[in-house]
């Protein structure tokens, strides 16, 4: 074990026990690098500082990703979870979104019990002091606060809300990352040092009530799902027992009690210049902005088994302590209820991630990745998504090797990545369908297929993970041979009447059976993983969209094929107006087709950045 | 950046003129050139060739000059063909051009593309040669300065919006239908306002194009022979436009000339007197282009008895009439819109008023914005996508093509992005928990 003064070299270390940094840590060491992964505190590695649930719409979509480079969120998600819900389950399977609750302490516990047995990965128990470079300005280590030092030439920051955090509820503030804890503001300060582009953001939470205080059996329930699906494709079976959550409404005293409180608001008051997200705004906002509306849906959602906490999602506040007992005592269910926490706000520094480049490294500090909140995103999806990325570069540029990239027509993590390196943020960054333009092939039930040969490849890949991979594989390849086939054609009614002779795939598509209800039918089909039939049908029910996308991305490649050099001077080509020039040097696109995604990128003002490429290049 | 076709353009201005540059950029340009002239000649050297068509016959004696790439305009190999600027003879090229494998025509601006992208252009140099509008008519500056007021942009925005709303809505069900501000899509309702979107926009494209402004509104003049038709189009554009003689069959090919009357554009066609009976090959021919300019036209100046053609617009002229008279001129004139004389000028006022009250129901009406044909067509392609995301009932299927829909404005407007949808989303609906 690592004692004061002394000094350890690893290959990457990763600052933060969140979800970017676990997942970085992990998957580093996954691919065989030797990984420090410094937090805080031992305890809190793996804690879910939000809402207790896992998955959604888009992020669904994520935790399969991360999943399928054999990440921690799945698994452990499924090993915490207490609620299970397919969103969408009534439109089409590609923007189907997975989501859990998930007992916060079973969940942090599964996260430390994969680190734990992760060979490779030390966890330091200390406090980020400063990063450690070499006269170069490339990465060479982390200083700790006591002094001691880590030696490395790539380092993960994964340090969530804690850079420069400042909590604010109603005229009370004080700095921190998460209630109770401190804020890593020496870090930082180093980073604003280091020249890097640094922003605030802002987000909040709601008052953690207490349970017991809650009339239940007014409220309506949801139930978790009976078909028993699981996070990460892989899992075995669900090994929780199933908790509701419960529904109800803010009403028009609520909002009375909450327009009363507006001037003790951080929010308002003015306290709080930063930009939060417009898809989760607090109650305030929603009561400002939306006046005309008479109530607001809130979601309870127990935090563990054995824990008498409930999340109220849908109420997130910065009022003073005795507003919001107010306001939640004004609603149904609620009227006797205790809080147990209060709800805050969070004002932290982010990094613009127009300073990365696509492997999430910082392009002017070699060696340094950063990942999670800090990059301006939000959830703990999107932070464990950035953290693999950033974790794999950070071993591969470590170790040598060819640095994993990410592809907006392949992966929501391409989305997200290329969204945040060209565009930046305004507000922290949620993941959303809509965002992906190819969704039709992005799909939650295709992530290991979509990514698998990418994760194998990059060495991201347990020896568990690899087999059931070859075997999910398989499994695909004996479906489509099913329903490519005319097994199960009935002969006897001889020839359909436009005398074409279909595939059994094409017959059932055909018909708008789903698959796995014929499979009573066709014994050949019920011999087939249910997984395999579902991902198989789906790639053939969106088989002629996907065709007409293909043109489309075959014309997008050629201009990702032509990269720009990292020191090409966009102010140097003649005609581009300041406002282009400033876009195009912030976000510094590696590719002309990743100029051409930038917003406000005129296709004159592309053309010109080829002309000025081709010029260079002769 | 290899281009597989060869792409050829009259690059010169409009027709009738005293040279057409016909101008050829690809890889099948010099193939081209041979299977024209049927010879090789040197690179950078004009010289005097025939030019045939495919079946042989000679089409015109003109000039070529081939400029092998990658030194040139387009950094591709180039050939020119200075021709004689007739209409008949640059169609029959181009139709002949067109007819070559690995030939197309270009489309607008696609020289210059070829020229940036083989890096033979700056940016300033091209926007030099941008597609600017000269307005040669009071109507045109009229219509120019309309644009550049933001008429038609105003308009394309204001469906943008209304396309990203309706993609908001879907968006909205698909990310948020977890949300009870959203709650579940009503595909009725999204598929009646597609309807609508689309049939406003169908409106539009049903309204006369913005080209008609600025290359004129085609008139015909067409007749038996010897009716006047030469001497009446001499007189309309004030000049010896046309060769005229007492002689049946002088005008053998169609004359085109452009002029603006009282600030409207016009391209006059005279054409072949129409008989049925002649034994003469080339004046058969010309017959034959008399009654396809005529079927072409926006309007037909019809100087013959009854047998007037087929045609939506038709002014019947009673010509002569300084020297007609009798009962059959009589009945002429009773069926004629208007009697005249083209040589004493009588009711030569009347019929140019009569031409400009026609030719107002063919142009964009003042104060109405026309569309141009690269606006018309994004429109189309977003009208279509609306008339197939109301063909499913598939909310992801309809979002695809909404999406495709506002690509189609994207290309036109170069403005919205998902996040213009993202903010039309989040303003309509309270989301978040």
């Amino acid at each position: 074990m690592y004692r004061a003064g002394e000094m350890r070299n690893y290959d990457v270390i990763v600052v933060g026990g969140g979800h970017a940094g676990c997942e970085a840590a992990a998957v580093a060491a996954r691919m065989g690098a030797r990984v420090a992964l410094v937090s805080f505190s031992r305890e809190t590695i793996g804690a879910m500082s939000c809402n207790p649930a896992i998955g959604g719409l888009g992020k669904g979509h994520l935790v399969r990703e991360v999943d399928a480079f054999d990440g921690l969120i799945a698994r452990a998600a499924d090993a915490a979870a207490i609620h299970y819900r397919m969103l969408n389950m009534s439109k089409g399977a590609a923007v189907r979104g997975p989501r859990v609750q998930a007992d916060r302490r079973l969940f942090a516990r599964a996260i430390q019990a994969a680190l734990a047995a992760q060979p490779g990965l030390d966890i330091v128990v200390g406090d980020a002091d400063a990063i450690v470079t070499d006269p170069a300005g490339t990465v060479a280590g982390l200083k700790l606060a006591d002094g001691s030092l880590l030696s490395a030439p790539a380092l993960v920051l994964a340090a969530g809300t804690f850079l420069g955090g400042r909590l604010y509820r109603g005229e009370w503030s004080a700095q921190g990352g998460r209630t109770g804890e401190r804020a890593a503001t020496a870090l930082g300060r180093q980073l604003r040092d280091l020249a890097l582009p640094v922003a605030r953001l802002k987000t909040g939470t709601p008052p953690r009530l207490d349970g017991r205080t809650i009339d239940w059996a007014r409220l309506e329930r949801q139930e978790s799902d009976r078909d028993p699906w699981t996070m990460a494709p892989d899992t075995p079976r669900r090994t929780n027992p199933q908790l509701f959550c419960a529904i109800t409404r803010t009403n028009a005293t609520t909002h009375d009690i909450v327009r009363g409180g507006l001037d003790q608001s951080p929010l308002f008051s003015g306290a709080i210049g930063a930009t939060g997200p417009r898809y989760c705004p607090s109650i305030e906002d929603k009561i400002h902005r939306f006046a005309d509306r008479d109530g607001h849906q809130i979601f309870l959602e127990p935090e563990g088994l054995g824990d008498a906490l409930v999340y109220p999602n849908g109420i997130s506040t910065s009022l003073p302590d005795d507003i919001q007992l107010a306001m939640v005592r004004s609603i149904a269910g609620l009227e006797a209820v205790d809080i147990a926490v209060p709800g805050y706000a969070v004002e932290y520094d982010h990094v613009d991630p127009r300073c990365l480049d696509r492997r999430l490294g910082v392009r002017d500090v070699p060696g340094l990745f950063c990942a999670g909140q800090i990059v301006g995103t939000t959830g703990y999806e999107e932070a464990a998504a950035l953290g693999l990325a950033a974790g794999a570069n950070a071993a591969a540029s470590a170790l040598d090797r060819a640095p994993v990239l990410f592809d907006r027509a392949t992966s929501y993590l391409g989305v997200m990545i290329d969204d945040l390196v060209l565009q930046g943020v305004s507000e922290p960054y949620r993941m959303l369908t809509a965002r992906a333009e190819y969704r039709l092939r992005l799909r939650a039930d295709n992530a290991w297929t979509r990514l698998g040969a990418t994760a194998a490849a990059a060495g991201c890949l347990g020896e568990a993970r690899r087999r059931a991979l070859d075997s999910h594989r398989a499994d695909c390849a004996r479906a489509n041979a099913v329903l490519d086939g005319d097994i199960g054609y009935d002969a006897t009614r001889g020839r359909p009447r436009d005398g074409q002779r279909r595939s059994l795939g094409d017959r059932l598509a055909l018909a708008d059976t789903p698959f796995r209800d014929a499979a009573g039918d066709i014994p050949a089909l019920a011999a087939l993983a249910p997984e395999a039939i579902d991902e198989v049908e789906s790639d053939r029910r969106y088989a002629p969209y996907l065709a007409r996308q293909d043109a489309e991305l075959r014309a997008l490649a050629a201009n990702e094929r032509i990269a720009i050099p990292a020191d090409f001077d966009f102010a140097a080509i003649p005609g581009l107006s300041n406002e282009m020039i400033e876009r195009l040097t912030a976000a510094r696109p590696e590719t002309l087709g990743m100029t051409a995604r930038i917003a406000g990128i005129t296709p004159a003002a592309l053309s010109a950045v080829l002309v000025r490429l081709k010029r260079i290049a002769a | 950046m290899g281009y597989r076709d060869t792409i050829f353009a009259l690059s010169s201005g409009r027709l009738p003129a005293a040279i057409a540059v016909v101008r050829l950029s690809g890889p099948h340009a010099r193939i081209a050139l041979k299977l024209l002239i049927n010879k090789e000649i040197p690179d950078r050297s004009p010289r005097l060739v025939a030019i045939k068509g495919g079946d042989g016959a000679l089409l015109d004696r003109a000039l070529a000059i081939r400029f092998d790439g990658p030194g040139t305009a387009t950094g591709e190999d180039i050939v020119e063909l200075h021709l004689h600027g007739g209409r008949a003879v640059v169609d029959a090229v181009l139709a002949t051009l067109g007819a070559i494998a690995g030939l197309r025509p270009a489309e607008a601006g696609e020289f210059t593309r070829r020229a940036f992208d083989h890096g033979r252009l700056d940016l300033i140099e091209a926007e030099g040669l941008g597609d600017l509008l000269a307005a040669e008519t009071e109507a045109q500056r009229r219509q120019a300065i309309g644009q550049a007021g933001g008429g038609v942009s105003h308009q394309v925005a204001t469906w943008q919006d209304a396309a990203l709303n309706i993609a908001a809505r879907i968006e909205a069900a698909i990310d948020f239908s977890d949300e009870d501000d959203v709650g579940d899509a009503d595909v009725a309702a999204i598929h009646a306002a597609c309807a609508a979107l689309g049939g406003e926009i169908g409106l539009w494209l049903a309204r006369p194009p913005a080209e008609r402004l600025r290359d004129g509104i085609a008139v015909a003049i067409a007749g038996p022979p010897n009716a006047g038709k030469s001497t009446l189009l001499n007189a309309i554009v004030q000049r010896e436009a046309a060769i005229t003689s007492p002689i049946a069959g002088t005008t053998r090919d169609v004359v085109d000339v452009a002029v603006a009357i009282a600030g409207v554009p016009y391209r006059f066609l005279d054409t072949a007197g129409l008989r049925g009976d002649t034994d003469d090959a080339v004046e058969a021919i010309g017959i034959a282009r008399a009654r396809a300019a005529a079927a072409a036209a926006d309007l037909v100046i019809w100087l013959g008895d009854d047998d007037a053609p087929e045609h939506a617009a038709v002014i019947r002229v009673a010509a002569q009439s300084d020297r007609r008279d009798g009962p059959d001129w009589d009945a002429r004139v009773a069926h004629a819109d208007i009697a005249l004389s083209a040589v004493t000028g009588e009711n030569m006022q009347r019929l140019l008023d009569l031409i400009g009250e026609r030719a107002r129901a063919l142009l964009p009406r003042d104060g109405e914005v026309a569309l141009n044909r690269r606006q018309r067509d994004a429109l189309a392609a977003v009208a279509d996508s609306l008339d197939e995301a109301v063909r499913t009932r598939d909310l992801l299927i309809v979002a695809e093509h909404l999406r495709a829909a506002l690509g189609a404005f994207d290309r036109l407007t170069g403005r919205a992005r998902t996040e213009d949808m993202l903010d039309a989303l989040f303003g309509r609906f309270c989301i978040g928990k």
